[in-house]
């Protein structure tokens, strides 16, 4: 009974840190929809896209660690103020369902260009984390629990306190509201659009790099990372578009169940419904809560 | 313009004609390499008719949707099985049972659709896309307990006579796609269309009007379901000749977005337009890459590049076109004829100048 206990508690945590990982992808999603409203389909080959480019420094070129995090951030930035100038100011006044055509055609725009400057193959990236179990805690607790989740939920941690404060008490911070809330009023009283703009999708590549190497360092820098990322989308419906806590909360939860359904319920399925499985519950939260746990009602107009 | 036969005027004739005849009597007769057939001209016809599929959920009735290769896949597993299990449905019975099967998918998955639009549906029918695949994979008796992954399509036959040759196989296609197609147009131009067209366009106006979101909805997605099927089934018996899972994954679900949107939304000559660039573009790439640089590219930059073209015509017809190709060509066709109209008025002019 003990050990069926510990059991589940590893595989719940192993699932909550593991969810974690969706959390770093789904609050890329949430900066750029807080702030202009704008659903960033893109967000999954950002992710790729920077930390390809990131492995690509260090690799190819012998950048050491830092200096190759500091230009593959310095990339992003590059990459969100060419979004911001090329893709999303001519769309201004555009439809949301246009704009997010767009960000699917910018995706593939991202996802050829790291593949065409980086090539395809699979690339390991080692971050100095191994990826097994900490031995402190398997002695003392009893239950295995990887190095790595624990960092990335370390990482996540502080990603948010740090965005949150962001928002909460800095001068961009209000800027950001006050275009989330409503642009054309912000513009009206001086608020630099186009600024906030760049900095909300320079914010969100970074974010990207941060959860990319999470990621790469897991499951290896590949494309299948963007399709992994799409796992972000049923996140951000449980925790809703707008909100940092939402992502976060929506992640540890997608992250458990898909965990303890593929433990407890796949077997009886023949495996693999972790595949599927955040997307169903996503259609159930659809149902009943469609604004997601901490979202915004929506309310439509004739 | 008054229609003459159902919902098509005496132009939508001229243009059936016109296509007739160059589909039944010039290719076959100028085209005899099997390459143009095999690999271009019937994956053409397949995908153009899940594109038709995607235009209806998407182009007409407004519901981003982003699962037509799960619903193809459900349509060509339906197919393989109907010919397996119950052969006295003959190739068209079953063709048209697998499309109801896919039918019957669209359904169940369309139901978000009436409580959530825009992304959130997207997620939603996501879920079909891995919910299906996953499926078919998991209980072997969808592949008839094969272990190998790959199975053969069965030979096509239709009355007795066997359907195998290339040419063959594009004659079925095409009367499928063609019957198909005849039929979208009329939908799509009837009562059912138009309700479609109000839902897209303001849904909560088109309920207060009186149209049933739930029936037309569920509708869209049903008959949308219905046409990524069929074309699932004859992707899978006419093109790919195998029936595997790993076929109809994700990717396919976009290049059908692809196709769909670049091709222009809510047209049903967008989607042959659409289907037919994404189909050509890569095959002009590569054959760049050969010819002019003799291979000195490497196969995969090519695809990447092919990737990133796709993905910056996207954003451009966003932005400057976003009813896409068919558009495209409209103004092109109406710039044409006022230039023939107005260089008309001037030989009118000159002309009249002389007398």
């Amino acid at each position: 009974m003990v050990d069926e206990l510990l059991f589940f508690m590893e595989v719940l945590v192993g699932g909550l840190l593991a969810g974690t990982m969706y959390s770093l992808v789904a609050l890329g999603f949430v900066l750029i929809f807080k702030a202009s409203a704008t659903f960033n389909f893109s967000q999954g080959a950002m992710v790729f896209f920077s930390v390809l480019a990131f492995c690509g420094f260090m690799q190819d070129f012998n950048i050491p660690f830092v200096l190759a995090f500091i230009l593959a951030a310095f990339l992003m930035v590059v990459v969100g103020l060419c979004t911001e100038r090329f893709v999303l100011r001519p769309l201004m006044n555009a439809s949301e369902d246009t704009v997010l055509m767009a960000t699917i055609g910018l995706g593939y725009v991202l996802e050829g260009l790291a593949q065409a400057a980086w090539g395809v193959e699979v690339r390991r990236l080692d971050l100095g984390i191994g990826d097994f179990p900490v031995p402190w805690i398997a002695d003392n607790l009893k239950l295995f629990i990887s190095a790595l989740d624990i960092t990335a939920g370390f990482v996540a941690a502080i990603m948010i306190i740090g965005l949150f404060l962001l928002f909460k008490y800095t001068k961009i911070g209000l800027g950001l509201r006050a275009v989330a809330d409503d642009a054309g009023a912000a513009s009206s009283i001086g608020i630099p659009l186009k600024h906030i703009m760049l900095l909300v999708w320079s914010a969100a590549g970074v974010v990207a790099l941060v959860a990319g190497c999470m990621w790469g360092a897991r499951a290896g820098v590949q494309f299948a990372l963007v399709d992994l990322a799409l796992k972000a989308l049923p996140v951000l419906i449980i925790g809703g578009f707008s909100s940092i806590p939402g992502a976060i909360i929506g992640g540890l939860i997608i992250g458990a169940v898909e965990k303890v359904l593929e433990v407890y319920i796949g077997p009886f399925f023949g495996g693999a419904i972790e595949g599927w499985a955040p997307y169903v519950l996503a259609i159930f939260f659809l149902l009943y809560r469609p604004e997601g746990l901490f979202g915004e009602k929506i309310i439509r107009r004739v | 313009m008054k229609p003459v036969f159902m919902t098509y005027t005496k132009k939508d004739l001229i243009n059936l004609a016109v296509c007739m005849f160059l589909s039944v009597l010039i290719i076959p007769t100028f085209i005899t390499t099997e390459y143009w057939y095999t690999s271009i001209l019937i994956p053409w016809l397949c995908l153009a008719l899940a594109t038709i599929g995607q235009q209806i959920v998407m182009g007409y009735t407004g519901q981003l949707a982003l699962g037509a290769a799960g619903f193809m896949a459900a349509g060509a597993f339906a197919m393989f099985n109907l010919i397996l299990r119950v052969p006295d449905l003959g190739f068209v019975g079953s063709l048209i049972v697998s499309g109801l099967i896919a039918a019957a998918f669209g359904i169940l998955f369309g139901l978000p659709s009436l409580k959530v639009r825009g992304i959130y549906l997207m997620v939603a029918t996501l879920a079909s896309q891995f919910f299906i695949i996953w499926m078919i994979d998991k209980f072997g008796w969808f592949k008839n307990y094969d272990s190998s992954g790959i199975i053969t399509a069965q030979d096509i036959v239709i009355m007795g006579k066997p359907f195998t040759t290339p040419l063959a196989m594009y004659f079925v296609c095409l009367a499928v796609t063609t019957v198909l197609t005849l039929l979208a147009m009329n939908m799509a131009r009837g009562s059912t269309g138009r309700n479609w067209m109000a839902v897209r366009d303001m849904d909560i106006a088109a309920e207060s009007m009186g149209v049933s979101l739930l029936r037309t909805k569920v509708q869209a997605f049903a008959i949308s379901a219905f046409y990524c099927g069929v074309a699932g089934a004859l992707f899978a018996f006419c093109y790919l000749k195998s029936l595997e899972p790993v076929a109809f994954d994700i990717k396919l679900s976009f290049k059908i977005l692809f196709m769909c949107i670049l091709g222009g939304l809510g047209t049903i000559n967008g989607a042959f337009i659409g289907a037919a660039f994404i189909l050509l573009f890569p095959v002009l790439l590569n054959a760049i890459g050969n010819n002019v640089f003799h291979g000195a590219i490497d196969a995969t930059i090519i695809s990447s590049i092919e990737q990133v073209i796709f993905g910056g015509l996207m954003i451009i017809f966003m932005i400057y076109e976003p009813l896409g190709m068919a558009k495209l060509w409209e103004n092109i066709k109406i710039t044409i004829k006022s230039k023939l109209s107005s260089s008309n008025i001037e030989s009118l002019k000159t002309s009249k100048l002389k007398k």
